[in-house]
């Protein structure tokens, strides 16, 4: 089951895009998503597909990754564009089933927003494929690093996240074991009424639930053996390194704003 | 006589309400350069000890010297600095995303500066043999390898003393042997004292001196040949009896004579060899 | 109930940019009685294989034969429970999957999932917890106030109450004391010689494998290196040593006074009552022959 998850997993390589600062990655991914919002015809749309696929290319990963990433959402997805194409009015009406019809420009939408998914999809599945966890973790502590004045607890914040992410294959694997384990002791995982599920679920959480509050407590006590207290008057061992290329891909971002403002309707 | 270590009567209860303490009057010595092996049987109060050393646990009554230092609030952090060290689960003190940034982990909460990080990084990572995997994540690392990185990352540090706390027994052969060689390695390179907890049988016999941990208390004491010259006992002190010993009792079932002393397996077959040319 | 490989290959997420092969060409036969012993390194393939022995996997190649049942890559995920109830699996680790509030009820729970009444489960609860060396007094306790050790009992009892005609432990006794670990490996040995329950352990112990196996396995990197009875495996010493996987420490000890003294024992003793008895046997005889050795300027 897990096992399938691709969103979220990074593959190791030294194309263009890895070598990006994981600050440019993460700022051209939101500004990305915002950007998507302008789009509104055939052209802008061909625009950022465009723009989606010459990043993927330059990431040097095999398209089938993108592929994979979206499939654990397709349904989610197939979902929203019915609904956008039910309940989207228009002129040239197909089918009219009282509140719910089809439209020409209601058929037009839900493709429109298919594709907004898709690519947005793409890019966040770049983003995660081609930069190291840690990485975005430091991104994420630099960039909020403006809300420390405000006594936000940044560095707390970003150590959280980057502990979390390196226990995320520990606690992956803990529970394939705990499944293996209830499983067979005869419990069917995923079979049976909701409420059958819903119980089986009670021996697989309760184990984890112990197992991580256990392991919370040894991490905790190795922390605190290396002489961690707190972000106050520590070194940092990463530097993130701003070079030419990330002036260039923030820059192209921008123009791609500009574009999408000129050509859309 | 210059001690790394010193445990003055120390008392420890997890509970108030406990009837018997998890530390009960322990008093020991830790020479500088020395190798100390603890053993005794689970929950006798091994790793409790451990965790007194470096202020993780605060005792009841009692006192704790570390080199030189009186340990108590203000000087925790630094005694701190002067103990490494390394526990069970190889998962759970694993605290980088990455095998440098594990290591860069104590150097950090040290405030090191990074030039300085980057070389003592470098270094510690090739004293365990790890330099290969300085970019892994540790999802990728076999257990033996999460230990050595956990070393490193004490190596880093420039401690005077580690302890092992049962840091191998969670480990396949193959991990526990590449551990014990790599403190080995470390110790006499770095010269630190090295305490460690363990089951382990080729790791006691690595110490200068062992001590048997008992219900809190230390029950005995005395060089690896010594305690493992009591034989059969030594299961009930935690440890497997080594070859020789289980040899000596089979032979005695064949009615064969044995000495009482502790032998090595190259001791064992010297006897072996006298005994079969005097017959 | 005999359990067979036939060709088994096993591909970790097939059809994924992470495909990876972990079994290949697997053939071997558990045989029903016997006390099989599977060593291999880490990521020789030994819990993947494991896994194959309830049909917790099916194999994406070839046939897994489990008594009269053949699980094949596509065989239904359905009506394998009949399955896990005759091959009980005791994972490593075990203890890490106790959730109920009491010993009691954690023990109970697998022989209820199989349909078993509460009565019944109950009656087996207490049967099979003096197997294990704990008595009625721990039923109504919680498995998280326990030590480690009795936690590890506890889950172990949680698997023998399925009743399964195969026991599967994965490394039973990591972690625990030598005390614990001698305790533990008697319970099982017991379960074998008394009940005639097929075990298959897997292990890093050689001694283990010698004090207890009358068949073995070696894996590497997903394949079958040797598979037959541990004397006649240990007896290639020097492979096994160059493969980083050791031999019993009684085999070692042989080899070394059949070298240095000459001597050669009728066979190879696998644990060390078996080599006092060799040893003791070349004692005697070199007496009886002593004397006439020495007239003859013996060049030992």
């Amino acid at each position: 089951m897990m096992e399938k998850l691709i969103f979220g997993r990074y593959i190791p390589g030294d194309s263009f895009v890895h070598r990006l600062d994981p600050r440019t990655k993460l700022l051209g991914a939101i500004s990305f998503i915002v950007i998507i919002f302008l789009a509104n015809n055939w052209l802008t749309y061909g625009v950022l597909a465009l723009f989606t696929l010459l990043a993927i290319y330059l990431s040097g990963i095999d398209r089938n990754f993108f592929v994979n990433g979206v499939r654990p959402l397709i349904w989610l997805i197939l979902f929203t564009v019915v609904l956008q194409v039910l309940f989207t009015g228009g002129e040239t009406v197909y089918v009219d089933w009282g509140p719910l019809v089809i439209s020409k420009e209601g058929l037009i939408n839900g493709v429109y927003i298919f594709v907004r998914f898709i690519l947005i999809i793409f890019m966040s599945t770049l983003l995660t494929l081609t930069t190291m966890p840690l990485s975005l973790t430091d991104a994420i502590e630099f960039l909020l690093r403006p809300f420390a004045a405000m006594k936000m607890p940044v560095h707390e914040i970003a150590l959280m996240l980057s502990i979390a992410l390196r226990f995320v294959p520990t606690l992956m694997d803990e529970t394939e074991k705990i499944m293996n384990a209830q499983r067979a002791r005869g419990i069917d995982f995923g079979q049976g009424n909701v409420f059958e599920q819903m119980k089986s679920i009670v021996p697989l959480l309760i184990p984890l639930f112990v197992s991580s509050f256990n392991r919370a407590e040894e991490l905790a006590t190795a922390m605190e053996a290396r002489g961690y207290k707190g972000g106050e008057g520590r070194s940092r061992y990463r530097q993130l390194l701003w070079t030419q290329k990330d002036t260039l891909v923030m820059v192209s971002f921008g123009l791609l704003a500009v574009m999408l403002y000129i050509l859309k309707a | 006589m210059d001690n790394i270590i010193t445990l003055n009567n120390i008392m420890f209860r997890y509970l108030e309400e406990e009837e018997r303490p998890a530390l009960n009057g322990i008093s020991l010595s830790i020479e500088r350069g020395e190798w100390v092996a603890i053993i005794g049987p689970n929950g006798s109060g091994k790793s409790t000890l451990a965790k007194t050393i470096n202020g993780l646990i605060e005792p009841d009554t009692g006192e704790v010297t570390v080199s030189g230092l009186l340990l108590n609030e203000e000087n925790i952090w630094d005694i701190r600095a002067k103990v490494g060290m390394v526990f069970q689960n190889p998962d759970n003190q694993f605290v980088g995303s990455t095998v440098e940034d594990d290591v860069a982990f104590g150097l950090e909460n040290q405030g090191i500066p990074r030039e300085e990080m980057q070389r003592r990084i470098r270094y510690a990572l090739d004293k365990v043999q790890m330099t290969d995997f300085a970019d892994r994540e540790p999802a990728r690392l076999s257990g033996g390898q999460k230990q050595r990185v956990a070393i490193a990352g004490i190596v880093a540090l420039q401690p005077e003393i580690i302890i092992l706390d049962e840091a191998t027994s969670m480990l396949d052969p193959k991990g526990r042997n590449e551990v014990l060689s790599t403190v080995k390695d470390v110790k006499k390179r770095e010269n630190l004292s090295v305490l460690s907890i363990t089951h382990d049988i080729d790791e006691a016999a690595a110490a200068n001196r062992v001590l048997v941990i008992q219900e809190g208390k230390v029950v005995r004491e005395g060089t690896p040949e010594e305690i493992f010259s009591y034989g059969e006992q030594l299961i009930e002190m935690g440890l497997d009896l080594p070859f020789p010993e289980r040899l000596k009792a089979s032979l005695k079932k064949e009615g064969l004579d044995v000495p009482n002393e502790y032998l090595t397996e190259e001791g064992m077959v010297d006897f072996l060899w006298t005994l079969h040319s005097e017959m | 109930m005999d359990i067979t490989f036939r060709d088994v290959g096993y591909t970790y997420q097939k059809g994924t940019p992470f495909e990876s092969k972990a079994l290949y060409d697997i053939q071997l036969s558990i045989k029903d009685g016997s006390y099989t012993a599977i060593v291999g390194h880490t990521g020789s393939g030994k819990s993947t294989i494991l896994q194959h022995l309830n049909a917790l996997r099916k194999p994406t190649e070839g046939s897994v034969q489990i008594g009269d049942r053949t699980i094949t890559p596509t065989t239904d995920n359905k009506n394998l429970k009949g399955l896990r109830k005759k091959v009980g699996i005791v994972f490593q680790f075990p203890e890490a999957q106790l959730f109920e509030e009491t010993v009691g009820k954690d023990i109970a729970f697998g022989p209820k999932n199989f349909g078993v009444g509460e009565a019944e489960a109950e009656a087996i609860t207490k049967r099979i917890l003096p197997l294990v060396g704990l008595d009625e007094t721990f039923l109504d306790r919680s498995p998280f106030d326990l030590s480690g050790g009795q936690m590890r009992r506890v889950a172990i009892a949680g698997v023998l109450a399925l009743e399964p005609e195969v026991l599967v432990l994965d490394e039973p006794t990591a972690g625990l004391d030598p005390q614990g670990r001698k305790d533990i490996m008697d319970v099982f040995y017991r379960l074998h010689k008394d009940q005639g329950l097929t075990i298959v352990l897997v292990t890093h112990q050689m001694d283990d494998v010698a004090d207890y196996a009358d068949h073995m396995i070696v894996l590497e990197s997903g394949t079958v290196k040797k598979e037959g009875h541990p004397r006649e495996i240990f007896q290639q010493a020097e492979w096994l040593e160059s493969k980083q996987l050791g031999v019993p420490a009684a085999v070692k000890f042989a080899n070394t006074i059949q070298k240095k003294f000459g001597w050669e024992f009728k066979q190879l003793p696998l644990t060390t009552d078996e080599l006092a008895k060799e040893i003791a046997v070349f004692m005697k005889t070199h007496k009886q022959k002593g004397s006439k050795g020495r007239a003859e300027g013996d060049s030992l």
